[in-house]
């Protein structure tokens, strides 16, 4: 009893700020609708400030409380809203998810830009001493002040919140506001103020949890706050996103559990090594699978949401035919000017990059296909590039096979993965299937990739040169850039022909109306699962090219962050189009390669530009590449028009 | 056009458009205080849009709204419903996840006062039992039917000056659209101005004094309710040719 005691005590704080996160994610999606990834960038970028200014500028605590909590967690809130969340058509969910990621993925990014660089340590207590000991519990089990500010915080900040939700009349405006603003607008309720209420509310939470909880940790860094989040997540997942004292008691519950299981598990098993750091996932797995509460999560809820216009079409088709052949001839010569240049005066620094590019994009092609065609949100292709390229590299290792045949088995396996990881979702739409593959994911990188058996190690493992014929290995070779053009150009080709054929029908049927698709006899679990099965097939590919490219096949390449920055990346630039792709891989690679010439903090700039970029995604979700297109292409047919002295083209009525 | 004191609601050329898909062309019509105006039309006519630009869910590209006289275009939805103007929307018209008791207050504590409000929710469950059994639960697992009783309960207990309901009847069992019209006409006896969204036009023009009825985004007639039978008709027939011509 008093051992089971000293080992689940030291597991409460991490309970309870798996709590605290989890109950301000059922607020926040209680109040305003959204699912927001963004909550942990929120907590974080106050926690970092309030060190920022405690430890480099020897502000006094409750100074810098006030400007990193009280002000700056409502400010994030407000701003989220304003400039985000509010432009997004409340019928759109994958927009709702993906602009949380983006928070997600560049807030941390960011903040090192402004701030400056350096983790900060030692982070103060604004309520008990961290180090005291209070109390002792039973005969020997210490209770410091860590302790003691993490229940005593837990508590009442539940009672603050279901208070709020449950016995005031602005949480009754807010919980109506999350179903639908606009309903609540026709009783005379000025919901977009309700709504900016609710978010600087959720913004104050974040601020608090992440300063009272940053003393749990020895350093205030991204990572944990993002681990605290998938943590949260998973208890917010029992309670299906709807009681927060539940959401709080599965808080502390994966805590407790996670640090007595520590205890008494021998630090040498697999048990130990592998699947203790991946609870948390397994048990948001297991809540996606048998929730029911979940199923429907992220649907529309709006009954008002016709008012919203329906999208555009996609610029490649809207053009005319006169500017569709300048376009194409444009295209051709580019394409011809790239591979000479390539092959003949290209610097090898930048050969490198533009390798790397193509590779990224075979990945980036997956993405745009799952998402784009099927509409489907994977948050796990990173991860299906992993596997393959673990599997190609394994197979050489072991059994001594080329790494080129290597790549189409390792291709196989990422799409056999992914296929089961289809099948395991089918009964999850959106929100639920975007958590689905990003527990997957997780599970991967903590509990499969740094196994002795898979990468040898956290460093991973480099390849050799007698795996693959022609010298493919070297760098900067032209031998690489053809291996790599060739694979993009049969992946893209291969892609467009599945679009323009029935399997592209049957799946932009499903993306436009799964019910209507059904009604046509769309079977549609086969083809989310097939969706998945080709993507992974296409991640995998560009994985092992990344692989190859890079020389050493390590468990940091393919982790889940990667995945959360390829979505946020290919929407940037446009998820509908395969050219989408191409612009996605090619342009993060380039503004890496131009950052390299940039002071040393802007290094994380890429993905806040990319952050950036996504977040119009709520205002225009073809992307805003895609978005630029079709203004130049509608521009250059208004000159063309003029000159041809022809008739604009009719605006045709809503039928 | 009149802005005399006794005009409720006016539409002055109003066109409206979903992003790039235009819907209203140059709509314009008025109601007088307290009288009853049915808006007709085929599907897709844009009965429901002229309801939703009027209530200012959809805003007006070009023209003006003006209810009881002053301007409105371009004014918030909520700002819009503080001046008196209620819309009730075509099918879903009350919050899902809510109980039946919350969707109420929402409603009477806003438009009859903190003070009121435990006497507002006793006329409506005096009014309609069925929704003082169902007090507590969630308004998502009423019917249809029982949804429209709420939506109803909300108008009658506090009538707005100007109620726009569209298509009210819609799905319902002919009994029911019986409570529903008498309910109409308890509302309009006691003063406000009703404009009722409608597909079954012998109902809305039993109810109605004056017609609109809208082709393809336009006015096809404005007049006295009599005469919209006629237009209405060859509307349908208009429409059915063309329908005709499409599916050879």
């Amino acid at each position: 009893m008093e051992q089971l005691l000293g080992f689940a005590v030291p597991g409460i704080p991490y309970g309870c700020a798996y709590a605290v996160f989890a109950v301000g994610l059922v607020l926040t999606y209680q109040t305003t609708g959204v699912f927001n990834f963004g909550y942990g960038a929120q907590a974080y970028a106050s926690a970092f400030v309030f060190a920022w200014l405690v430890d480099d500028h020897a502000w006094p605590t409750w100074a810098a409380f006030v400007c990193a909590v009280a002000i700056l967690g409502p400010v994030l809130g407000l701003l989220f809203d304003r400039l985000l969340f509010r432009r997004i058509p409340s019928a759109n969910s994958t927009a709702k998810i993906v602009t949380g990621l983006s928070l997600l993925v560049g807030i941390p990014a960011l903040l090192p830009v402004v701030f400056g660089n350096g983790n900060l340590v030692g982070v103060p207590s604004v309520v008990f001493n961290p180090g005291t000991v209070y109390f002792h519990l039973g005969a020997d089990v210490p209770v410091n002040g860590t302790y003691l500010s993490a229940v005593l915080f837990t508590v009442a900040m539940l009672v603050v919140v279901v208070l709020l939700l449950r016995a005031t009349h602005l949480g009754l405006e807010m919980r109506a506001a999350a179903e639908s603003s606009r309903l609540l607008e026709l009783e005379g309720v000025d919901a977009p103020r309700v709504t900016a209420t609710a978010w600087a509310v959720s913004g104050l939470m974040a601020g608090i949890a992440g300063v009272l909880l940053a003393p749990t940790e020895v350093t205030v860094q991204a990572q944990d706050y993002v681990t605290l989040m998938v943590a949260a997540i998973a208890a917010a997942a029992c309670a299906a996103l709807r009681s927060m004292p539940v959401a709080a008691l599965f808080g502390v519950l994966i805590g407790v559990v996670s640090l007595t299981a520590q205890g008494y598990l021998p630090t040498s098993s697999f048990w130990y090594s592998a699947v203790l750091p991946a609870f948390p996932f397994i048990v948001l797995v297991g809540a996606l699978l048998f929730v029911p509460g979940l199923r429907r999560l992220g649907q529309a809820t709006d009954p008002l949401s016709s008012v919203d216009p329906p999208l555009p079409p996609p610029a490649a088709r809207a053009r005319g035919r006169e500017i569709d052949r300048i376009v194409r001839t444009g295209f051709w010569a580019l394409l011809f000017a790239f591979v000479v240049s390539m092959l003949t005066w290209m610097p090898p620094a930048w050969e490198t990059v533009l390798n790397q590019g193509m590779a990224y994009s075979v990945i980036f092609l997956s993405v745009t296909f799952l998402t784009g065609t099927a509409g489907q949100l994977s948050l796990a292709q990173a991860t299906l590039a992993g596997i393959a390229a673990f599997t190609a590299g394994q197979l050489a290792i072991h059994l001594g096979l080329d790494f080129l045949a290597g790549a189409v088995l390792g291709a196989l396996a990422a799409s056999l993965v992914a296929g089961l990881l289809a099948v395991a979702s089918l009964r999850l739409r959106g929100l639920g299937l975007a958590l689905m593959t990003l527990a997957a994911a997780l599970l991967f990188d903590v509990a499969v990739f740094p196994a002795q058996a898979v990468s040898g190690g956290t460093g991973g493992f480099a390849l050799e040169s007698h795996w693959l014929p022609l010298g493919l290995l070297s760098a900067n070779g032209h031998a690489y850039f053809v291996l790599a053009f060739l694979v993009l150009a049969v992946c893209v080709g291969g892609v467009r022909l599945v679009q323009r054929g029935t399997i592209g029908r049957f799946l932009t049927a499903m993306r436009g109306s799964e019910l209507g698709a059904a009604g046509v006899g769309v079977d549609l679990a086969w083809q989310r699962v097939l969706a998945f099965v080709l993507s992974g097939a296409l991640a995998g590919l560009g994985g092992t090219l990344l692989a190859i490219q890079q020389t050493v096949i390590a468990p940091g390449e393919f982790n889940y962050q990667l995945s959360l920055a390829f979505v946020v990346i290919v929407v940037t630039t446009g998820v509908g189009t395969v050219e989408g792709a191409i612009q996605a891989g090619i342009g993060l690679v380039v503004l890496e390669q131009l950052l390299q010439y940039a002071p040393g903090r802007l290094q994380g700039l890429a993905f806040v530009v990319f952050a950036l970029g996504a977040l119009t995604y709520a205002a225009h979700p073809e992307g805003i590449v895609e978005l630029e297109k079709r203004r130049w292409t509608e521009r250059a047919e208004r000159v063309l028009s003029r000159r041809h002295r022809a008739p604009a083209p009719a605006v045709t009525g809503r039928s | 056009m009149s802005h005399d004191d006794r005009t409720a609601l006016e539409l002055d050329d109003v066109c409206a458009a979903y992003g790039p898909y235009r819907a209203l062309f140059a709509v314009s019509f008025s109601v007088e205080k307290g009288s009853a105006i049915a808006l007709l039309g085929p599907n897709g006519a844009g009965k429901s849009t002229v309801a939703r630009v009027v209530s200012g869910l959809l805003p007006a590209s070009s023209g003006h709204v003006r209810v009881g006289g002053s301007d409105v275009t371009g004014k918030a939805p909520w700002a819009i419903a503080r001046m008196g103007l209620s819309h009730v929307p075509e099918g879903r018209g009350v919050f899902d996840s809510l109980s039946v008791e919350e969707n109420l207050v929402l409603s009477f504590r806003r438009r009859a006062g903190r003070r009121n409000l435990a006497a507002s929710l006793e006329r409506a469950y005096a009014r309609f039992p069925l929704l003082a059994e169902r007090r507590h639960d969630r308004a998502g697992t009423l019917s249809g039917g029982q949804q429209r009783l709420v939506s109803l309960a909300k108008v009658l207990v506090v009538p707005p000056g100007v109620l726009v309901a569209d298509e009210l009847s819609l799905g319902l069992a002919p009994s029911v659209v019986d409570d529903v019209y008498a309910a109409l006409a308890d509302v309009r006896r006691r003063g406000t101005t009703l404009v009722v969204v409608e597909q079954q036009v012998d109902r809305a023009l039993g109810l109605a004094s004056s017609a609109v009825v809208l082709e393809h985004g336009s006015v096809a007639y404005f007049g006295p309710a009599s005469g919209a039978r006629a237009v209405m008709a060859q509307v349908l027939e208009r429409r059915s040719r063309s329908d005709g011509a499409n599916s050879l």
